[in-house]
């Protein structure tokens, strides 16, 4: 029977946790809501929170510099398939390295994150001149390795982590029933992980769809993401406030509202694992 | 009767079909996509609006990328450096145009045609975007710094400008104008650190308080008398009667508070003029006058020197359609295109002699001849009390000084905040330098 908590405790956890979650949210609140006013109502101060002219001069503003549907549709081919191509590879690593481990599996799990620990710029020269001679500089295709690459770390670690809640003896009864390995693994191992899967691939989605650093230095004019649609919008020179936060708008609401209709797959796989 | 099976007729028609398709497959072959990387500002938005009529003309198309400028600038090294040629055209600073040109970097763009009128463009300018005496980049705006005051508040305090302020007047003007009370500060300047923003303001001060970044034999000087007076001067003046946070106000910051009506005097772009005096953006554009940039012992390199400017990399293989690109952009008659369209207030500034023959543009902005006299005061070459072994006003043109002027910037601003004081951020920086320099190989 689940223990009575407290009615004050009880109220005090939920201040906190709105708390919390109002504070994290406010930055993407307050984004949302710069987009609607003018550029000069941008920097008032004091700033004003809900009562001010609504426009949607700096909307008309991005829809008339630049083309939005290029580099959403650029976004979305390089964050799913970087995460599909990433999936690819990572279900049967995970699997060997949970089901039939070696002596080195943990070293080198270990030395995968460790490739996560140099910071990006240090390689950035000798990929851009990988990239240059292999005709993939601003071309989806590079950045789809490039972000596979980047984010394979972090898929094979987290299917790891699902697959080895999966009781093993469930793969060697199918394999008593003279399931392959090919079967074993479709058929058995990844339903059985949906859930994992599921919240790996919405992650790295999220990831990639975030992705401003090789983004930005591997495109010119034809692959850019929505990362550089809203660096386009930052200004040396005037004001720019409320163009730029109606870009990153824009620019974050797809994802956002992504995240918002899978959030309960995520936080499931995020925190229970997959079979429990 | 009409016979197509006559030799003759056939041979025409084929030999019109083949002229035709060569000259249809010649317009292919010669009509290029260019990429061009810019900074977002307002010349090269309308830039971006009006050149559908050069491609129209041409034939060529362009490809536009937008980006941040620290971005652009790390995106474009990147490119230019590993040979990458993604870009057919860049937009580049004063700062980069003779280290890049020097370095082999870009093509030359002497020989932009005989319409092109090098002549038109002031020497000044032409002279910082060259290396070697080659021209590497062509400009499509250029700026000085100057003083931004607001005539009302003078008046009505009783004070009248002189022809040249001193930076003492600045100070006493700043003191009287004072009253935070009502929502007006002294003074606003930038604080924000970075080479291209705190710096951009200290740096014209510091060469008119009669110090240099280096000595010539490359030896910084950032711990002496000058740098102290000028920085403990700045960072009294900004505390007394500057707004509150200077230390993280940049230009745009200070652009919109002066336009709001909250600062008495403001010294900074000249390019910023078009916007102060565009009743539009700006609450004081009927209130506001301008005179030139502050002296203190000399008034060698009191203003700066910046333009932006295009340029094509080594690496392009267009380089036929990118100059005519150039050529077309930053003529006379662009300007002249920019005026008629988007109104004379808009037209690129302080790049053509002709820009400011035309009655039409200093008709329609008043302040013209103040930005062109502080144009013409910037020398690049000559703007230390001393001599010194570089080029640049509020920069020196060589590739370490965007390192150490971001680390002096921090420092500077670090003082103005009240962390650290004048002397610690002064020796601080001094000893940055020097480490940075002997590294370089300019000290042995």
């Amino acid at each position: 029977m689940a223990r009575a908590v407290p009615a004050r405790r009880k109220m005090l956890t939920t201040i906190l946790g709105w708390g919390v979650g109002l504070t994290i949210f406010f930055p993407i609140l307050w984004t949302f809501l710069t987009g609607f006013k003018t550029e000069a109502e941008a920097i008032a101060s004091p700033p004003s929170f809900l009562l001010f002219d609504w426009t949607l001069s700096a909307y008309d503003a991005v829809n008339q510099r630049t083309d939005y549907l290029k580099h959403f549709w650029n976004s979305v081919v390089i964050s799913f398939g970087s995460t599909g191509l990433g999936l690819l590879i990572a279900v049967p690593a995970a699997w060997a390295m949970a089901f039939v481990p070696a002596k080195r599996t943990k070293d080198i799990l270990m030395w995968m994150l460790s490739t996560k620990m140099l910071p990006p710029v240090g390689v950035l020269i000798p990929i851009y001149l990988i990239f240059r001679d292999a005709g993939l500089l601003d071309t989806r295709l590079g950045l789809v390795i490039v972000l596979t690459l980047i984010n394979l770390p972090i898929i094979v670690w987290m299917l790891f982590t699902y697959f080895r809640e999966i009781p093993v003896d469930i793969l060697e009864a199918a394999r008593m029933d003279g399931a392959e390995l090919r079967s074993e693994i479709l058929f058995v191992l990844v339903p059985m992980a949906v859930p994992g899967i599921a919240s790996t691939l919405l992650l790295n989605v999220i990831l990639a769809w975030n992705e401003a650093f090789w983004t930005l230095n591997l495109t010119a004019a034809k692959a850019a993401p929505l990362t550089a649609f809203i660096a386009s919008f930052s200004s040396p020179e005037g004001l720019f406030y409320a163009k730029l936060s109606a870009a990153s708008t824009m620019a974050i609401a797809p994802i956002l509202i992504v995240g918002w209709f899978s959030q309960k797959q995520l936080v499931r796989g995020l925190t229970f694992g997959a079979v429990k | 009767m009409g016979d197509y099976a006559t030799p003759s007729r056939g041979l025409f028609r084929s030999a019109a079909i083949g002229l035709v398709a060569a000259s249809a497959f010649g317009s292919l072959a010669a009509a290029e996509e260019l990429t061009i990387a810019t900074v977002n500002n307002s010349d090269m938005i309308v830039m971006q609006k009006l050149s559908p009529q050069w491609e129209a003309a041409t034939g060529h198309t362009l490809n536009w990328v937008v980006l941040e400028e620290n971005v652009l600038r790390q995106r474009v090294t990147t490119d230019i450096a590993t040979n990458g040629g993604q870009f057919d055209i860049i937009t580049i600073g004063a700062y980069e145009a003779p280290i890049w040109g020097a370095a082999g970097w870009l093509k030359q763009l002497d020989d932009l045609g005989e319409g092109y009128d090098y002549d038109d463009i002031y020497e000044s300018v032409r002279n910082g975007l060259s290396a070697n005496g080659n021209l590497y980049a062509v400009p499509f705006y250029a700026e000085s710094s100057f003083t931004f005051y607001r005539k009302d508040l003078f008046e009505a305090a009783g004070i009248e400008m002189p022809d040249q302020i001193t930076y003492a007047q600045l100070a006493e003007y700043a003191k009287k104008l004072h009253d935070p009370d009502n929502g007006v500060y002294g003074t606003c300047q930038r604080g924000k650190a970075g080479w291209g923003e705190n710096m951009a303001f200290v740096g014209p001060m510091v060469n008119t308080f009669g110090g240099r970044w280096f000595d010539m034999d490359w030896n910084p000087q950032l711990d002496t008398q000058p740098w102290k007076d000028a920085v403990n001067y700045y960072v009294d003046l900004m505390n007394s009667y500057g707004p509150p946070g200077a230390s993280s106000n940049g230009h745009n910051e200070n652009r919109a508070l002066f336009a709001d009506g909250k600062c008495a005097t403001w010294v900074d772009a000249t390019s910023a003029a078009g916007f102060i005096y565009n009743p539009n953006e700006s609450t004081v554009a009927d209130k506001t006058d301008f005179t030139a940039a502050p002296i203190n012992v000399t008034d060698k390199g009191a203003g700066w020197f910046w333009a932006w400017a295009l340029a094509i990399p080594n690496s392009s293989g267009k380089e036929a359609a990118a100059k005519s690109f150039l050529e077309w952009s930053t003529s006379k008659d662009y300007v002249k295109l920019v005026g008629e369209t988007e109104g004379w207030v808009a037209a690129p500034p302080g790049t053509r002699m002709s820009t400011y023959a035309n009655e039409m543009y200093v008709s329609a902005a008043p302040f013209a001849q103040t930005v062109e006299a502080s144009i013409l005061a910037a020398n690049p070459a000559d703007a230390t009390l001393e001599p010194v072994p570089y080029t640049g006003v509020q920069f020196v043109a060589i590739p370490e000084f965007q390192g150490i002027g971001t680390y002096v910037g921090n420092q500077i601003s670090a003082a103005l905040a009240g962390t650290i004081s004048v002397d610690e951020a002064l020796a601080n920086s001094q000893s940055f330098a020097v480490r940075e320099m002997t590294k370089a190989g300019y000290i042995k």
